[in-house]
């Protein structure tokens, strides 16, 4: 396909019959659009409802209304055990892959194998950190990146969930502020993440674990 | 898809016929209808909400054209390639191109009703493009070579001793009847599908101009997958999607997956912004956008123009006492229900979905449900008047309404034809006062039940004599 060609009086033929179906004909004008684009910055948001709890408590109810177990550690140097104490309750593979800012953590000492790397298609176990959580809904926001691998979070069965207690925000609009923020833009992709995956497109009954992880299990650091 | 709307009486008895269907649509109304009350009720502020969606929604078509623009010149900066199409064909030949250009020879597929509506699963594979559809629902729909029968729930109409033995069928494994056991094995089947395809296709919930970011809505994580795993994304979306700010999409969200499936929050929420970036692992190195106009336009210009607020959250079929009972594919089309009975009309013409606008109660459920306030039974209203006035309607009918027009404008006469219709009215009913059938067009309605017999006199004398008494 060459730009400018066909495809590019489609463009102008859309953009003509929408101004014709608003009765307008014309484009905004400058100082229209100039006024719509400053409304844009300006990130008005919807009205919020009631945000009254507790952040920390708000976040561990939502995660277990999710299916997502939440435990608790002192410090990054105690996720292991807790990880290893949550994998041998269960049973589960202690082998795995985690993001590279958690490479350097003792997880053999706690018997366990984790490297930093990449995922692949049989792993089944993944680590992450997030970029902060939203305790409204008990969710995760990662974004994607060099050292913040989607499919850590995305291929395994297992998907374990490093979040400072510190990196907690109310709402999704508050995730937004915070990524403004701190990073320059938009990463290629913001995943929010909330629970286990799930499908209940057979009778309407709900199964846990169809594409992405059948656990998603969050330890909680620091207060 | 293929436009079958002409055909809803019929395929509405067929269904009501069906046991098998009846099983599958009673998890309706107590999973979708009791769940979605408990959803809403999360929020204090659930009716402000709605109406700020509503308006934020109108302002977005209001401006369509400007926020298209920025769509794609933010898009187009961060490395997306951005494609406009007029019609479904020309969206399914671009799609084909670009899979093409990038010599794919397999594509996974997450939902999308654009894609149902143009077909591009059949052309694309004509055009030797293998698709695989992930979302669980449509995988069961395309192993059986099937038709959606709900936007959200697309396998809605099978059972899942259905399921088994299709599965038992196309996998050749041992037959499963436990539904969880049944997802396991859909999730190891399509696992190498992610693995190895060389195009991602997903719809979009939504547009972000601000931003150029397309976002879309799962809960089974292959939407996460198609737009991660593969080396070319492609994105296709109605104009209509675009929304202007990452926090519109924000605040309407707590409205769509709770009119949707009664969740606070559906478990992936993707927003992507164009292709892999320097260092990144994962992700496409193309990301191609398709702006798809395929009748919306025309409706724009229409009195039908709030049917574009419409956020895909099923709610109105849910709720709909027709739907409930027939489920989705006497619809004929790609969208069902109330919504379906505008869209379709409003997409494909109106003299050739004649019977949808009556395939209501106008009880206005719908209507109470919709998150962006569509007043569903006014558009159906609208296009009723639209099939009368252009003669579309029976012969019958017609010269009945005509009557009835006549007569009601005259109140001497409506008022001795009254009188003698309740006085014969009167006389049918018998002693128990109950009519077993009607004459002519009207025995239709006394086929399956009895009318209540008038009392005998009408309200008028009634008034009447009371004023005297």
């Amino acid at each position: 396909m060459n730009p400018g060609e066909p495809v590019m009086s489609a463009r102008d033929n859309i953009l003509a019959r929408i101004r014709t179906a608003l009765g307008r004909n014309e484009p905004l004008d400058a100082q229209q659009s100039a006024d719509m684009r400053t409304k844009l910055r300006m990130h008005p948001r919807g009205p919020q409802p009631d945000m009254s709890w507790d952040l920390l408590e708000r976040f561990r109810e939502r995660c277990t209304i999710l299916s997502t177990t939440v435990d608790e550690a002192v410090n990054l140097g105690e996720v292991p055990a807790a990880v290893a104490r949550y994998l041998s309750e269960r049973q589960l593979p202690v082998a795995g892959a985690c993001w590279p800012e958690f490479g350097a953590l003792p997880w053999s000492p706690a018997g366990l194998g984790i490297e930093a790397r990449a995922v692949t298609g049989d792993d089944r176990l993944g680590i992450t950190g997030t970029f902060c959580a939203v305790a409204e809904t008990g969710t995760l926001m990662l974004l994607s990146g060099p050292d913040t691998h989607p499919a850590t979070s995305l291929l395994p069965e297992t998907h374990i969930a490093i979040v400072p207690v510190s990196r907690l925000v109310r709402s999704m609009e508050d995730g937004w502020d915070l990524l403004r923020r701190e990073k320059e833009r938009l990463p290629r992709q913001v995943a929010f993440v909330s629970g286990p995956s799930r499908t209940a497109d057979i009778e309407l009954t709900l199964v846990l674990g169809i594409h992405g992880p059948t656990r998603v299990h969050v330890v909680l650091v620091g207060d | 898809m293929e436009l079958r709307a002409r055909s809803f009486r019929q395929r509405a008895a067929e269904s009501l016929a069906n046991p098998h269907l009846r099983k599958a649509l009673s998890n309706l109304r107590s999973r979708m209808v009791v769940g979605r009350v408990a959803s809403v009720g999360e929020l204090d502020n659930f009716e402000d909400i709605r109406e700020a969606a509503r308006q934020v929604r109108d302002n977005a078509l209001e401006h369509l054209d400007f926020l298209l623009e920025e769509f794609e010149r933010n898009a187009s900066a961060r490395g997306a390639r951005v494609h406009w199409a007029e019609t479904s064909e020309d969206m399914n030949r671009i799609v084909l191109e670009i899979a093409r250009a990038a010599g794919v020879r397999k594509a996974i597929k997450s939902k999308s009703m654009l894609g149902e509506e143009s077909g591009l699963n059949k052309y694309l594979q004509a055009g030797g493009v293998e698709v695989r559809e992930t979302d669980l629902g449509e995988y069961i729909i395309e192993q059986s070579g099937d038709t959606p029968s709900h936007i959200i729930a697309p396998a809605i109409h099978r059972t899942k001793d259905e399921v088994a033995d299709l599965f038992e069928q196309r996998h050749g494994r041992a037959r499963k009847t436990d539904i969880s056991e049944l997802t396991r094995e859909a999730r190891e089947m399509l696992r190498p599908h992610f693995l190895t395809a060389d195009m991602g296709i997903t719809g979009a919930n939504f547009l972000v101009a601000e931003t150029g970011t397309t976002m879309i809505v799962t809960n089974e994580g292959n939407g996460r997958m198609s737009t991660t795993m593969p080396r070319v994304h492609v994105a296709i979306a109605g104009i209509e999607k675009v929304l202007p700010t990452l926090e519109d999409v924000s605040f309407i969200l707590r409205l769509l997956t709770r009119s949707a499936t009664a969740q606070s929050i559906s478990n992936y929420l993707s927003f992507t912004t164009g292709p892999k970036q320097a260092g990144d692992t994962d992700g496409p190195e193309e990301f191609h956008i398709v702006i798809v106009d395929s009748g919306r336009t025309r409706v724009l210009g229409s009195e039908l123009r709030e049917a574009l607020r419409c956020i895909r959250c099923g709610a109105c079929m849910n709720h709909c006492p027709v739907y409930q009972n027939v489920g989705g594919h006497p619809y004929g089309w790609v969208y069902p229900g109330p919504i379906g009975s505008v869209l379709t009309p409003a997409y494909a013409g109106v003299e050739n979905a004649l019977d949808l606008p009556h395939a209501a109660t106008m009880c206005n459920q719908c209507g109470v449900v919709c998150p962006v306030k569509i007043p569903l039974p006014d558009l159906m209203r609208k296009l009723r008047e639209r099939q009368f006035e252009r003669d579309l309607r029976p012969w019958s009918e017609r010269t009945g309404l005509k009557l009835w027009a006549w007569a009601a404008t005259r109140p001497a006469v409506y008022a001795a034809l009254t009188r003698i219709a309740a006085r014969v009215g009167r006389a049918m009913g018998g002693r128990d006062g109950a009519i077993r059938s009607l004459p002519g067009g009207a025995g239709a309605w006394t086929a399956q039940r009895d009318m209540p017999a008038p009392a005998g006199r009408t309200f008028r004398e009634l008034y009447a004599a009371r004023k005297r008494g």
